[in-house]
């Protein structure tokens, strides 16, 4: 199967314009290496830009691995509108650290919006290397969430929330973190939390846990060029250190990160991204 | 005193700033067998020991002037696969013209007397170009062989050939979606036209080099993953591929770049013609470039280019610690600049950057220096000069002090020794590293230099790959 084609898609969630779209992609490379973190580069055309996206699964055999992307820009959108038959132009990895897996005991998987994809590969390892896994996942609504199938069935604990509750708990993720901490009924012991989603919602799990004791880490969505640490556009500030989140990351710990450095860093092209949306979209 | 040295013909200063077209055209033949003619043809020539890779440069010299350029040609070849991109990109003024016996003694660089060698190697390199010149082929048939280069730049692409020439089987593994490594992230097309580039890297696949793209060692494959798959030795061309930050307060604000990453975005991803091209640049009315090297001359004309090309009045400085005698940059390339309307702030070291509430860089704190004794590198120390503090306006800033080992590759293959700085270690005669059968040589040897320096290295790495195969036979 030649490399970069586009085997299957499939629209997963769709909500006024909105999608969520699952891409299989021939790569039998990064097929064989991917593990839980990390990511590739792709590039859509000749002209495109390169944006880094989790490796959500992998089927070695079939020398194929699953991509989820959300539609929330202009390469995201090129991205949904492939077809099976279609080819990709470049793409590159598995780059980044990949998730330290071991049994820790009791973790908890919070992903909101589209990161329920990228807590998606961690869980199912997790669970593989015994753990009591817990997944916390939130969407806008009920036609936006994903995957709530496949972490069941890799969570010994799910909870399913929308913003406005058009769907399981009315709420957002970080509720449950709270309850399950320090909750009315009894606190759980958790060993590990590791969350997935827009950067107001991983900040926020860095602030509840403060205090807590409780080991956490994100993954962060940072822009991206080259991914190998060759152009530090996706530097941000950890322990007060600059790390670049393509080699030294995705993952890092929550409460050592300056998110509102990261926050307005990650919308230094967004009147380019609108531009071109406008323009060519 | 002798004929007046010949200057290579560039497109004006107000035209080129519109575009990326290249600004120096060279010489024509009658230019070329002018400048030539000024050479003595010393009885002991020291330009040759200005050039790190040991061109004839004498013998080619004489060549040019018989009107033999096909010999000339090949004599540059002995040594330097690419004498187009040298002559383009090699800083002759601290190398060959500068140990020219037409430089004064004394000189911190080449005198404009000195004969301006590389203009000439560049039109031999383009005359080989024009008129398909093809290096000799192999003596030994080495085709049993299979050697794997990780990276495509200057030290890759040189190892390549000289390999590829022998008859062995070369695989060049390329991390980026493209080729040339920095010669096309790195340095822009107006300093290096993309056709020689492309067609090099062509004539290497003419000579069945196979170049692998999007193939990260040290992650999409491991070093000994390529043993384990026959390559019989791996040659690292990994360069210098981390840029350094000052560690200045602001510097994870927005629209502050790392050299690295804005000529990467402009050069390699084509940002200048976005939305054309998706990869988006941002460009301001007052851009700052800091560093006194070859990147940051390249950064700087960058941004004044997309300054023009945008509709802004073109406002782009260029920072420096100490003044222009100790700047390492071309001095060609800081005349170009200057032409170009660059200015230059010298003395001056910034100490914060400062944003607006959006988190965007709106201007840098700067103190004022002075020079002291000199330092480690022999250039004049700068030292501050207190409550000499000044604020400038910056709505775009590009750091452009330098850059590091990328240790992707390294980490992830722990038999191959690193030094302190993170540069690979390697025999000196050999440039064989600490793991046996695996080469370096370029920046990732020594840290940053320059192309032929690299290409020198890669060449010595070759000859001793050459030599190992051979004692397997």
């Amino acid at each position: 199967m030649s490399n970069m084609l586009i085997v299957e898609t499939k629209v997963l969630a769709s909500f006024q314009g909105a999608r969520i779209v699952r891409l299989e992609i021939a790569s039998s490379e990064i097929s064989k290496k991917a593990r839980p973190g990390q990511f590739i580069l792709v590039m859509v055309s000749k002209e495109g830009e390169r944006i880094p996206l989790t490796v959500v699964d992998r089927n070695e055999e079939m020398g194929t691995i699953t991509l989820i992307v959300q539609e929330v820009g202009f390469t995201t959108r090129l991205l949904g509108r492939l077809k099976a038959g279609d080819s990709l132009y470049s793409i590159v990895g598995p780059l980044g650290h990949s998730t330290d897996i071991k049994n820790f005991g009791t973790v908890v998987l919070i992903g909101g919006g589209v990161g329920i994809a990228e807590i998606y590969p961690v869980a199912k390892a997790l669970k593989e290397a015994g753990n009591r896994v817990i997944s916390v996942i939130g969407s806008r609504t009920k036609d936006l969430l994903i995957l709530e199938e496949e972490l069941k069935a890799v969570s010994g604990g799910l909870y399913v929330l929308t913003d406005d509750g058009s769907y399981g708990r009315k709420g957002f993720t970080t509720d449950v973190l709270k309850d399950l901490l320090r909750g009315k009924d009894k606190p759980e012991k958790i060993d590990l939390i590791y969350a997935v989603g827009p950067i107001p919602m991983m900040k926020y799990v860095s602030e509840i846990v403060k205090g807590s004791g409780v080991r956490t880490l994100v993954s962060l969505n940072s822009l991206m060029v080259d991914g190998t640490g060759m152009c530090g556009g996706c530097r941000v500030i950890v322990g007060g250190q600059t790390k670049f989140t393509c080699v030294d990351g995705p993952e890092f710990d929550a409460g050592l990160i300056d998110w509102d450095a990261l926050m307005k860093r990650s919308r230094v092209y967004a009147r380019q991204e609108e531009h071109i949306c406008k323009l060519r979209t | 005193m002798g004929k007046e040295p010949v200057r290579a013909r560039e497109i004006e200063a107000k035209e080129r700033i519109k575009g990326f077209d290249e600004v120096v055209v060279g010489y024509s033949e009658e230019e070329a067998l002018k400048e030539a003619s000024r050479c003595i043809q010393c009885e002991n020539p020291t330009c040759i020991d200005g050039c790190p890779v040991g061109i004839d440069i004498k013998k080619f010299i004489s060549e040019i002037t018989r009107k033999d350029y096909r010999s000339a040609y090949f004599t540059i070849l002995e040594k330097n696969n690419f004498p187009s991109i040298c002559g383009r990109v090699c800083p002759a003024e601290y190398q060959c013209s500068k140990t020219c016996v037409f430089t004064k003694k004394n000189e911190p660089f080449a005198s404009d007397r000195a004969i301006k060698i590389h203009f000439l190697e560049r039109f031999v390199g383009d005359y080989g170009i024009k008129n398909r010149l093809k290096p000799k082929g192999a003596k030994e048939d080495l085709s049993r062989f299979k050697v794997a280069i990780v990276g495509s730049g200057p030290a890759g692409l040189c190892c390549a050939g000289e390999l590829a020439r022998r008859g062995v089987k070369v695989t060049v593994m390329e991390g980026l979606h493209d080729t040339g490594g920095v010669l096309r992230y790195g340095i822009p097309p107006f300093r290096l036209d993309r056709k020689v580039l492309d067609f090099e890297i062509d004539s290497l696949r003419k000579l069945d080099v196979d170049i692998i793209t999007n193939c990260v060692v040290g992650k999409t494959k491991t070093v000994y993953e390529l043993f384990d798959q026959g390559y019989d030795a791996v040659f690292l061309g990994l360069g210098a591929g981390a840029p350094s930050f000052l560690g200045i307060p602001g510097e994870g604000l927005c629209n502050v770049y790392s050299a690295n990453e804005f000529l990467t975005r402009v050069n390699l991803m084509s940002a200048y013609k976005f939305p054309k091209y998706h990869t988006p640049v941002n460009i301001g009315k007052h851009m700052v470039v800091i560093g006194g090297g070859n990147t940051a001359m390249d950064a700087a004309r960058v941004a004044l280019r997309l300054q023009k090309m945008n509709g802004i009045e073109p406002d782009t400085t260029i920072l420096y610690r100490r003044t222009e005698i100790e700047m390492p940059a071309r001095r060609l390339e800081i005349e170009h600049a200057k032409e170009e309307g660059i200015k230059f702030k010298l003395l001056v070291k910034p100490v914060e950057f400062e944003g607006d509430k959006e988190g965007f860089v709106k201007n840098i704190k700067c103190l004022k220096c002075e020079l002291g004794g000199p330092d480690s590198s022999g250039r004049r120390r700068p030292i501050e000069i207190k409550g000499s503090e000044f604020i400038l306006d910056c709505d775009i800033a590009v750091i452009a002090i330098g850059l590091k080992a990328n240790e992707v590759l390294t980490k992830a293959t722990p038999e191959v020794k690193t030094d302190k700085w993170g540069d690979v270690t390697v025999d000196a005669e050999t440039m064989e590293s600490s793991m046996k059968n695996v080469y370096a040589g370029g920046d990732i040897v020594g840290g940053e230099g320059t192309v032929i320096e690299a290409m020198g290295m890669a060449k010595k790495a070759a000859q001793s790959i050459i030599k190992r195969l051979l004692e397997k036979t």
